[in-house]
């Protein structure tokens, strides 16, 4: 390791060391429940960005993979102990992610975009249609003892080791080789690479933090329905949140979340009905100004005082 | 299969919908040789690196890389196998670097190096081809024959057994083309085995070995450049009946 590393080691566990103190401040419940939907967006939109990153393929899948996980914990929880429920969403989420990048990662653009968001809206309709046919209630109570600080803290655990995952890939053949294959996929496959694979492991990883999360979360919810778990707002939040920050930079994405998941909670809770509406505004204002993200637009500028710098000298 | 042989067509041909693009074409590229194939405008020839390099898949016949049958299997198999290759219209990686994109030839297919080794390869590939200097370069900072010489050099790093160019010299201007043969020729010297498609005939005459000519898809010649050049077949492929 470089000592730029280590420096980056030091300063993260300062960072996740502080930030796991957050609960026991006293009077901190609402300051708790923002950190604990900032987290939760940190651990989606960052894994998000792990595989739409780099291969600019973008998936409104979230929500699938998320209601997977929540769904899981909310049916098995009176049976299953909820360590082991957690392991099996994650499973799940793999195995729903592997079935999905094999029928779909062979589409361009367009299509992959919108068969994900379809899928969310698939299985959001089946599990609503077996509820009311079989089971008789339309929703599931999730009751435990799980309190909202060990919920932060798993999610601060799911958001250290996304970001460990994240910082192993870009160092590992695997990353190269997403970069090769988000510049020109031709090369890519003349150089010996197999991208369908590649862009299938990022997407399984992607989908796996997303399905733990929504497992994780679940007992947050007390009650549990479809519209909820597989809420499609959910999907464009995190690529919003992922854009707003930039996606080219492991840490980008938490610098869109943090302002993001702040300035939706004052809209929900002042004007509920407009938060759509945000999403829309959010997401021109991205595409038009800052379609690198935040991360990309500071790199821009200080790029540019470093050219001016370097003529100045010369 | 003849002693040294390097890379065989087995009468292999390519049909798009009506279009017979390559029509029972054969021909074996020896050890290191450097083997043109020209021919005129629409010819024929791109689709037969293509289906080398297996961006296609040939609709019959066979392509042999040494004993190994390569025709049918996708691009990446044959990579690994050892066939490299550049494209008529150059192909950068452009949020790379320079040094990034030559490495990116040397870690997944013929060559599999990673780390400190995968560097040294690579910024070694680009000394080679005369990019030493700009290692550290964003692409965007390199003019037209620097961007071919990356390609190339990231051809080269999968230490080809073949090395497919596709019309490399294209676009160069008079002192560009000079410096261009000139590098090609010093390839050739290294023991490289090429296949070329080519329109400069200047290039041809002073690289190639041998070379095949097609026309319409179906060989019409093969040979040195000297007598291909002045078959009459040839000569009436290019220029008409009047002047064969």
């Amino acid at each position: 390791m470089t000592r730029k590393e280590i420096g980056g080691v030091v300063l993260a566990v300062a960072v996740f060391g502080l930030l796991a103190c957050l609960p026991l401040l006293k009077d901190s419940s609402y300051l708790l429940s923002l950190s604990v939907e900032i987290a939760m967006y940190t651990v989606l939109a960052t894994s998000w960005a792990l595989f739409s990153g780099p291969t600019h393929y973008i998936s409104l899948a979230t929500a699938a993979f998320y209601g997977l996980g929540a769904y899981v914990v909310a049916a098995g929880i009176n049976v299953v102990p909820y360590p082991i429920l957690v392991g099996i969403a994650g499973i799940g989420g793999a195995v729903l992610a592997a079935l999905v990048g094999l029928a779909t990662l062979r589409l361009s653009g367009v299509y992959f975009v919108i068969f994900t968001l379809g899928l969310a809206e698939l299985i959001r309709q089946t599990v609503t249609w077996v509820q009311n046919n079989f089971t008789g209630s339309r929703g599931l109570y999730v009751l435990t003892d799980i309190t909202q600080n060990i919920i932060f803290w798993q999610l601060l655990a799911l958001a250290a080791l996304v970001f460990l995952v994240g910082w192993l890939v870009a160092r590992s053949r695997l990353g190269f080789a997403l970069r090769i294959i988000g510049n020109d996929e031709l090369v890519a496959a003349h150089s010996g690479i197999n991208s369908a694979a590649a862009k299938l492991i990022l997407f399984v990883i992607s989908g796996v933090f997303a399905a733990v999360v929504g497992a994780v979360v679940a007992p947050r919810f007390t009650y549990i329905e479809p519209a909820i778990a597989f809420t499609p707002e959910l999907s464009f939040q995190v690529v919003i949140m992922a854009l707003l920050g930039g996606v080219h930079r492991l840490w980008g994405p938490v610098v869109g979340v943090i302002p993001f998941t702040a300035l939706w909670e004052l809209i929900a809770a002042r004007f509920p009905t407009q938060t759509v509406l945000l999403l829309g505004i959010a997401f021109l204002l991205i595409v038009y100004f800052i379609p690198n993200g935040v991360v990309g637009r500071i790199e821009s500028v200080i790029n540019r005082l470093g050219a001016r710098g370097g003529s100045r000298r010369g | 299969m003849a002693e040294g042989t390097v890379l065989e067509l087995q009468a292999v041909s390519k049909r798009f919908g009506g279009l017979l693009a390559v029509d029972r074409l054969s021909f074996a590229v020896r050890e290191n040789e450097v083997m043109g194939l020209i021919g005129p405008n629409g010819s024929g020839k791109t689709t037969v690196m293509n289906l080398i390099s297996g961006a296609l898949a040939p609709t019959a016949g066979d392509i042999f890389l040494g004993d190994r049958l390569i025709s049918g299997r996708p691009p990446r198999d044959i990579a690994r196998a050892g066939v490299a290759r550049t494209f008529q219209l150059v192909r950068i990686l452009p949020s790379l670097t320079v040094l990034e994109n030559a490495m990116a030839g040397a870690v997944f297919g013929h060559k599999r190096l990673w780390g400190r080794e995968v560097r040294n390869y690579a910024a070694r590939q680009l000394e080679r081809v005369g990019m030493g200097h700009a290692v550290n370069l964003r692409t965007a900072a390199l003019t037209y024959i620097d961007e071919k010489r990356v390609e190339l050099a990231r051809a080269l790093a999968s230490d080809p057994k073949v090395l497919l160019l596709d019309e490399w010299l294209a676009g160069l201007n008079p002192t560009e083309l000079q410096t261009g043969i000139g590098l090609i020729k010093s390839l050739r010297d290294e023991g490289r085995t090429i296949v070329l498609v080519e329109h400069v005939m200047d290039a041809i005459r002073s690289l190639c070995d041998r070379c095949v000519v097609v026309n319409s898809g179906v060989k019409i010649a093969e040979g040195t450049p000297k007598d291909a050049l002045s078959d009459k077949e040839v000569i009436r492929a290019y220029l008409g009946d009047q002047d064969a």
